[in-house]
């Protein structure tokens, strides 16, 4: 553990000093404060609207940037210790790869977690002030339910980011294959499905539909984030308020921690498994 | 007789590629090898293969009794430092703060860790962001992370590239303390200049093969290299002629008042007694065949067999 936790304060400390920390605080605050405004100018108003449309929006905005996040700060986890010289060194030293990815992971994490509970965090806070609703358990819950799903939402991303790191013998092609991953898990996966849907005309995949949308953590993220919204169904994309019902929270959590879990371990295996 | 390193006819494939044939080394506790080499003559990958970074792909490697490559290696890594070639290190952290981070891998004390920026000359610069160093500062930090935990073994790949020669002196003045107090240093380098009096063996590798291990003076008898006696003085024109050649001599050039003999190290005495035999020498020096010939020839040999075959 003593190892694991060397590997993270450095992680974390080199994310305070990129201004990693400072910028996606501030962005996260800016977004959730933006969204809350403007979100129903749509219909022809501005101000604090609807926690409803506010969450639902903050969702589909967070699809986007989050995992983008959680790439750009991971995909080099490995491939750019390997191009400073310090990978050689550092495994050389008495800890294993598995102890290096886990601190890498912890840190990295911690770094996610640390501006998502504080950007979000101040966000939903200044928005129950201004809304007089500071008292009001709908909001915190709400918001609370987010920052959860926001950041295992990146953690998943930083799991796949190492994912990336550790096939990869070049930063550049990390870079172009995390964009790939994004490029797939955000846009393609869904656009695929909704094809494959009217190509066949519904007659393949709709009773298993919902089912396959658990094969990509961003449609994860979004069905936890949806159910039991009313304002729903104008941004809901694939996702329908019908399929969000068929999952409990917990099960779609436990759905993107395993979708966490799993890509850091074949990550981990990989690492173990190539030589130096 | 145990060694510190033991490697016995390792081997290491790429692929198709061998990047090391059959190496058989062995280095006794508290030995300073010198391992020269060209670019690619598999140093780094020696270097890899006593780290456990790499399994050999045939052949035994040994540390300390242990296989590095193992699982159980993992006492063994408390026990050496190592150096990569070109480490660059993270730029936004200060120097103090990546040999601190090193340090508690290590498990290595904050007063060591002090000692240690204080050895190698970077306290002044320790709360500086290490983007900041010059390749000299980095390389002296790379060293005092090296030197973290007193290791028994030390691995250091090209460590005076980029030194300025003030901090080549310093670093081998560090090298000389090592030796004394008994630690095993590797030198993995294709500099030559100044490393002769800092090892006690050589060993010098070509594409994957170990072409020729021992002293330098082991070395000097077994390559049959001349040394070079320099006479100065004043003679009458042809005088030497003949008196080289009575001797068998044919490999001398005469200069004005400066004679220059090339001569087997076997003969050595002999014509040394001659020259002195006459009144009109004032000055005599003799030089042995140099690290850096040694290298050449040990290079060359190769070569000439490659083009025969």
């Amino acid at each position: 553990m003593h190892e694991i936790l060397t590997v993270a304060r450095k992680e974390f400390r080199d994310g305070l000093r990129n201004r990693w920390v400072l910028a996606t605080t501030v962005m996260f605050a800016l977004f959730a404060l933006g969204l809350a405004y403007f979100g129903a100018a749509a219909s022809g108003k501005v101000g604090f609207t609807s926690l409803d449309t506010t969450i639902v929006s903050l969702a589909s905005l967070a699809i986007f940037v989050i995992p983008l996040i959680a790439l750009l700060l991971a995909y080099d986890s490995v491939v750019g210790e390997e191009e400073l010289g310090t990978l050689l060194l550092l495994l050389s030293y008495p800890l294993s790869r598995t102890q290096l990815l886990a601190g890498k992971f912890l840190g990295h994490a911690t770094v996610l977690t640390v501006s998502s509970i504080l950007g979000f965090g101040v966000a939903a806070l200044l928005i129950a002030v201004l809304t007089g609703d500071v008292g009001s358990s709908k909001l915190w819950q709400a918001f609370g339910a987010f920052i959860l799903s926001a950041t295992l939402l990146g953690w998943v991303f930083i799991a796949l980011a190492y994912l990336v790191s550790v096939v990869v013998s070049e930063k550049s092609r990390a870079a172009g294959l995390a964009l790939i991953v994004w490029f797939v898990f955000v846009l393609v996966f869904d656009l695929a499905l909704l094809g494959m849907l009217v190509a066949t005309q519904g007659a393949v995949g709709e009773e298993y539909f919902p089912y396959l949308l658990l094969l990509n953590p961003t449609d994860v993220f979004r069905l936890t984030n949806l159910a039991g919204f009313e304002a729903v169904q104008a941004y809901s994309g694939l996702v329908s308020t019908a399929s969000a019902k068929l999952f409990h929270p917990a099960v779609l959590f436990g759905v993107l921690l395993l979708w966490v879990v799993a890509p850091f371990g074949l990550a981990s295996w990989l690492f173990n498994r190539r030589e130096a | 007789m145990s060694y510190a390193i033991d490697l016995d006819g390792a081997s290491k494939e790429y692929g198709r590629v061998t990047a090391l044939h059959g190496l058989t080394l062995k280095i006794p506790q508290g030995e300073v090898l010198g391992l020269l080499g060209h670019n690619g003559a598999g140093k780094t990958t020696t270097i890899k293969l006593i780290l456990g970074l790499i399994a050999p792909s045939k052949g035994q490697v040994e540390v300390f009794g242990c296989e590095p490559y193992t699982k159980g290696s993992r006492a063994l890594r408390t026990q050496w430092g190592y150096l990569p070639e070109n480490v660059s290190f993270y730029n936004q952290l200060t120097g103090r703060e990546v040999l601190d981070f090193f340090a508690r891998l290590k498990r290595v004390s904050v007063r060591e860790r002090e000692a240690l920026l204080e050895r190698v000359g970077l306290e002044e610069a320790a709360d500086r962001r290490v983007k900041t160093y010059s390749k000299g500062m980095r390389q002296r930090l790379g060293l005092a992370q090296a030197l973290l935990g007193h290791p028994r073994l030390l691995m250091l790949d090209e460590p005076t590239v980029g030194l300025d020669p003030i901090a080549v002196r310093d670093f081998f003045t560090t090298v000389d303390e090592l030796r004394r107090q008994g630690t095993t240093v590797i030198l993995s380098s294709h500099v030559l200049p100044g490393i002769e009096q800092h090892i006690d063996r050589v060993a010098i590798l070509r594409s994957g093969s170990l072409q020729a291990v021992g002293t330098l003076d082991e070395l000097r008898r077994q390559a049959g290299l001349p040394l070079k006696i320099s006479a100065r003085g004043k003679w009458p024109k042809g005088f030497w002629d003949v008196r080289l050649r009575e001797q068998g001599i044919a490999q001398y050039r005469v200069n004005g008042t400066s004679l220059e003999v090339d001569s087997p190290l076997d003969t050595k005495l002999d014509v040394m007694r001659l020259l002195l035999s006459d009144d009109c020498v004032n000055d005599l020096e003799v030089q042995l065949p140099s690290l850096e010939s040694l290298y050449v020839h040990y290079n060359a040999e190769q070569r000439q067999e490659a083009s025969h075959a």
